[in-house]
């Protein structure tokens, strides 16, 4: 079960609004790079989200650069999982290749600021704040085994291949 | 069953066949990574303790983003990537060696590769009947290592297109209109299947452009069929023999179809911050701009030089606007040279950038102030891209910004060609 707190945010969000290419140069520096997430979106993000929190978001989050960046930063600030009604291709397999789940569910009725749990093994999402229960859909098996071992490498590390 | 394009070189690639929802593994005929994914990309596959490249000469590292490196920590990435090739023996294009998308259509690609590329608008390949496309550090990282990777073979949308343009108008107009009408996410793990008689009128580079904008719409590939223009465009690269026709099934099935006829084409504008944010380049007349941007993987062919350069010859760029270009790789800047079309550009009073990215990701080289705007020839204009979220982002052909530079506003091409 994974708790935490919802920062909700819009439409759209790009990977420029992630982590914009000015910051390429620290690209090798990844806890520098982490302090930037989302910045060009909300400014405060960064200093505000715990380990655990979710990012909320509207639909085609992730959308732009291949960078794997994104979603790493999004992962080393803590976020737990990525809730959206959808996400941009590349962006869904660079989180799924890093460990980090993404859930494609109705995000409108959850609140920036509202207390979430989601169970990934039964696919809901409960908002103890308003008292909702959301389910999200499942992930393609692929992604799900890809998952399942904590991400691509420790997948391929383990399989030598890919076993589908 | 009747394939259509993506379903037909995927086919090719793996033991069986490809219908749209399998999911298939794919050999992988070309892997690359640029300059801000390609360390990452060597570190996973350091991590992965893999020994070796599944293939040298189908592993290729970009010099582009940062080209030359700005700082030393660019410099130290670039370190990184050098070292990589030295030790695994990998195809390198140094500083100074062009745009990914551009160097892989002149010299790599082929109809019916498989590509894969640690960049987003890998889907530039498409043009040339290849299933291109994007991935993150990480999955391109295993293909590295054992040339092959996991894909779900998308459902296509048919763009069947017919007529031909008008003067002023051409395939960066068409590609914005495109994506103006289905949405930036209109295609989400789509194909987009290019095909009807309009086709004869695209040209390679008007192709290449096309499928380069492709994934603004979420599209995971966008596909040409090999004809008689990609023969000629590589037979004049020198690479007949990479030739193959290549076309889909007559009753392959499609999720719909669009039809576009490109005579009804008008110049078009994406507005900041989003590509899918398209007005006719007319209702912006009067919008003020204090840099033109003309090049990327987009638009920074030899034909978009050829356009710009026709437009400004013998005039200047107005005195509150700066005028960038960048040609998209030596070959491009060679032949620009050659035709006379950068000492028009410079008699106009444009910067000419080195080969590569430039401007166009706001690393270094054109970032704009705050609250400037910028009309360019790219395929971005989310907020921040050039390098500061206090800026604004106008994308349009070639044409546009050319007439554009001249008036220091937002102009259609067609005022200032007469056309
Ligand atoms: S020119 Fe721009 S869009 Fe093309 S590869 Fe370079 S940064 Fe990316």
């Amino acid at each position: 079960m994974l708790k935490g707190r919802a920062f909700k945010f819009g439409d759209n969000i790009s990977t420029d609004h992630i982590i914009p290419g000015r910051f390429a140069p620290l690209r090798s520096n990844l806890p520098e790079l982490a302090k930037h997430v989302l910045e060009d979106a909300d400014p405060t993000f960064a200093s505000r989200v715990k380990k655990g929190d979710f990012i909320v978001a509207g639909s085609n989050f992730g959308l732009g650069s291949s960078r794997e960046h994104a979603p790493l930063v999004i992962k080393m600030a803590g976020v737990s999982a990525v809730l959206a009604k959808s996400v941009a291709r590349i962006f869904f397999r660079n989180a799924i290749n890093l460990g980090l789940p993404v859930l494609i569910c109705d995000t409108d009725g959850i609140n920036d600021g509202d207390e979430l749990e989601v169970d990934l093994a039964k696919g809901t999402v409960y908002d103890k704040t308003n008292g909702q229960q959301l389910t999200f859909g499942k992930l393609p098996e692929v992604m799900l085994k890809i998952l399942g071992e904590g991400g691509l490498l420790p997948y391929i590390r383990k399989h030598g291949d890919f076993k589908l | 069953m009747a394939k259509t394009l993506a379903e037909k070189i995927l086919t090719q690639k793996p033991a069986g066949d490809a219908c749209a929802g399998n999911i298939v593994i794919s050999r992988v005929d070309l892997a690359f990574v640029q300059d801000t994914t390609g360390p990452l990309t060597v570190r996973q596959f350091q991590a992965g303790k893999f020994q070796r490249l599944a293939d040298p000469k189908k592993t290729a590292l970009f010099f582009d983003h940062a080209s030359p490196s700005p700082n030393r920590q660019l410099s130290n990435d670039h370190q990184l990537l050098r070292q990589f090739a030295k030790e695994t023996g990998c195809l390198k294009y140094d500083v100074g060696s062009g745009v990914c998308h551009q160097v892989v259509a002149e010299a790599l690609a082929k109809p019916g590769d498989v590509v894969v590329g640690a960049d987003s608008h890998t889907v530039t390949a498409g043009a040339l009947g290849a299933f291109a496309t994007g991935m993150g550090s990480s999955d391109v990282a295993i293909v590295f290592a054992l040339g092959k990777t996991w894909l779900r073979v998308p459902k296509s949308i048919k763009i069947n297109l017919r007529g031909k343009f008008r003067p002023g108008v051409g395939a960066k107009d068409l590609v914005l209109h495109l994506i103006g009408s289905i949405g930036a996410d209109g295609a989400t793990y789509k194909a987009l299947e290019f095909g009807g008689e309009g086709l004869k009128n695209l040209s390679m580079s008007d192709r290449f452009t096309v499928a380069n904008m492709a994934v603004e719409a979420g599209a995971k590939v966008g596909l040409f069929p090999s004809d008689k223009v990609t023969q000629e465009y590589l037979k004049a690269q020198g690479r007949e023999k990479d030739f193959q026709p290549l076309s889909p099934d007559k009753d392959a099935s499609y999720e719909k179809t669009i039809a576009i006829n490109l005579g009804a084409i008008e110049p078009m504008v994406a507005k900041p911050h989003q590509v899918d944010n398209t007005v006719p380049a007319k209702e912006l007349k009067g919008t003020k701009i204090e840099q033109v941007f003309i090049g990327t993987c987009t638009n920074g062919r030899l034909e978009d030089l050829a356009i710009a350069a026709n437009i400004l010859k013998g005039k200047k760029h107005h005195p509150d606007t700066r005028l960038i270009v960048a040609p998209a790789s030596p070959q491009v800047l060679l032949e620009a040279i050659a035709a006379g079309y950068i000492k028009t550009l410079v008699e106009a009073g444009a910067v000419i950038l080195p080969p590569g990215c430039g401007a166009c990701l706001g690393l270094h080289q054109g970032v704009l102030a705050d609250g400037e705007s910028c009309l360019s020839t790219a395929n971005r204009n989310f907020k921040g891209r050039m390098g500061n979220p206090e800026a604004f982002i106008y994308l349009g052909s070639p044409a546009t910004a050319a007439a554009s530079a001249i008036k220091g506003e937002i102009s259609d091409p067609r005022e200032v060609t007469g056309a």
